[in-house]
């Protein structure tokens, strides 16, 4: 193991941290709004939004993210007429914006089913107490089912993220320079694969641990019924008595 | 007791016999893309094809030993051969002192120039050196000249070349102030994305940018410019080996050298590439 070249791939490597972050986020951001979109067409009750949203989670969790990049980046890519005649062109040009589209529509056919469940976890008899004070409809959803819903889906929701920071890594087949293009390159100009893998691996554990923290502190703080009531100083003194 | 004693030395015999065979018969692994066309891609049914199957298959029959052909991602390919996956790398693969590092080399078996492909239209067309083939070493000047002409046209382009090549490595020692190099896996992807308009340009091997143009969802795709060859591009296509297999290096140096001298390689690459591309002795 040479270390001296560990640190080099290392100092390169980190330099496609924020292109990294920066797909993973992006994405999570957007798909998250898809995903409660999608959650709530699932559970409208009415045939023409539960079905397409369906269809659409059935398609997408169905096939591989790598398909869905090849396809939107090189498959759209040869319709670029009728892209520039609906000014879409500028759009898909660009290989950020194709893997942002690519991941995005991904996450939010994860997220979506997170989010039912979530929405579908709510307690009954909450909903009742809520309605009993006089609450209903989006003011019942914004204090009540909403924050429980999010109570519940939060640790399953922590590994979308944690998956969708890995799959950034498969923008690197369309020509993004992320950790994982750049470890690619940085192989094919040193021929020295286990090195430069072993710093991209460990360059995702650091990020997807600080993210692991970050929801569990955001758990925490969402769950004051769980944690154990401050403990009360023990009067001796009354033990006598 | 004397028939187990016939019956072992018989074992012993066939056992023998089949330890000569499998040494007369060795096995060589031959790595190729199999998304280079001409030189190997794969074809309609899905076997390898191309230049260097025949190529290969005619350099096994000469060294008297079975070869296996198999595919292996481009950029992974040199690794993989150090990793002992398999023995020898057939992969339209220039010789280059940076590859040298990590491998080594036979002797050329077919040379080629490298340039310009753009789609009919563009105003890159008019790339100086049409026609001409200049080495980067030997005519070391007029090479700077041509480089400086092109300079101009380029300024600001956007640039697809394939990943980990000698056209990589020549954007990034001549060009790389000049123009947005945009690096793809393959030089299929390339030429898609040189058809979509997402990038102005792509610089890869002559062979290789003949064989997409005459396909015909990349017929608006030309090649313009001078032809350039030598220094990073390297010093002609050989087959690639491990540094301390020096035994199977002398059996294919001598293959490919009788395979040039009697005229095999040269209709090899007529067949494929149209033109003779065997190396000068």
């Amino acid at each position: 193991m040479d270390f001296a070249f560990m640190q080099e791939a290392f100092l390169r490597l980190i330099s496609g941290v924020p292109l990294t972050l920066n797909l993973a986020f992006t994405s999570i951001a957007f798909g998250a709004i898809f995903a409660m979109l999608l959650a709530l067409m699932r559970m409208s009750n009415l045939k023409v939004f539960d079905w397409p949203a369906q269809a659409y989670v059935f398609v997408f969790r169905g096939t591989p993210l790598l398909v869905q990049i090849f396809l939107i980046y090189y498959g759209l890519g040869q319709f670029r007429p009728t892209l520039d005649a609906l000014g879409l062109w500028g759009f898909f040009r660009e290989p950020y914006w194709c893997a942002v589209l690519a991941l995005t529509m991904n996450t939010a056919a994860y997220g979506s089913e997170i989010i039912r469940g979530g929405l579908q976890s709510v307690p009954h008899h909450q909903v009742e107490a809520a309605r009993a004070c006089g609450m209903s409809g989006f003011l019942l959803f914004r204090r009540i089912t909403f924050p429980i819903a999010v109570r519940q889906a939060l640790p399953a929701y922590g590994s979308e993220v944690i998956l969708m920071v890995k799959a950034t890594s498969l923008a690197s087949v369309i020509t993004m320079m992320e950790v994982t293009g750049l470890a690619a390159k940085m192989i094919s100009q040193t021929f020295r694969a286990i090195e430069v893998f072993i710093v991209a691996g460990a360059i995702y554990l650091v990020l997807n641990f600080l993210i692991t923290r970050i929801i569990m502190a955001i758990e925490w703080w969402l769950s004051p019924h769980l944690r154990r009531p401050p403990a009360i100083e023990p009067r001796l003194e009354a033990a006598h008595v | 007791m004397k028939l187990l004693k016939t019956l072992g030395l018989s074992l012993l015999a066939s056992a023998l016999a089949m330890g000569a065979a499998s040494a007369q018969e060795k096995t060589i692994k031959i790595a190729t893309e199999g998304a280079y066309a001409p030189w190997n891609f794969t074809g309609a049914g899905g076997k390898l094809e191309g230049f260097e199957i025949d190529l290969a298959n005619d350099l096994c029959v000469r060294m008297k030993v079975k070869c296996e052909i198999v595919s292996q991602d481009w950029d992974g390919i040199i690794p993989a051969l150090n990793a002992k996956k398999y023995d020898a790398i057939m992969a339209g693969m220039n010789i280059t002192p940076k590859r040298l590092e990590a491998i080594n080399f036979s002797r050329p078996y077919a040379t080629g120039s490298h340039g310009w492909g753009v789609l009919k239209d563009s105003p890159l067309a008019k790339l100086a050196g049409q026609g001409k083939r200049i080495n980067l070493e030997k005519d070391a000047d007029a090479a700077k000249a041509m480089i400086e002409e092109w300079k101009p046209l380029l300024k600001g382009k956007t640039v697809g070349t394939q990943s980990s090549t000698v056209n990589g490595a020549f954007l990034e020692k001549y060009l790389k102030d000049t123009i947005t190099i945009r690096e793809y896996k393959t030089t299929e992807q390339h030429d898609l994305d040189l058809a979509a308009g997402r990038i102005d340009a792509i610089f890869a091997a002559h062979s290789s940018l003949k064989a997409s143009t005459e396909k015909p969802e990349f017929k608006d795709m030309q090649i313009v410019g001078g032809a350039v060859d030598g220094d990073v591009l390297g010093r002609g296509v050989a087959v690639g080996l491990r540094k301390d297999d020096a035994e199977l290096k002398g059996m294919f140096d001598k293959a490919i050298q009788a395979a040039i001298d009697d005229g095999t390689v040269k209709k090899l690459t007529e067949k494929w590439f149209k033109i003779d591309m065997a190396p000068q002795t």
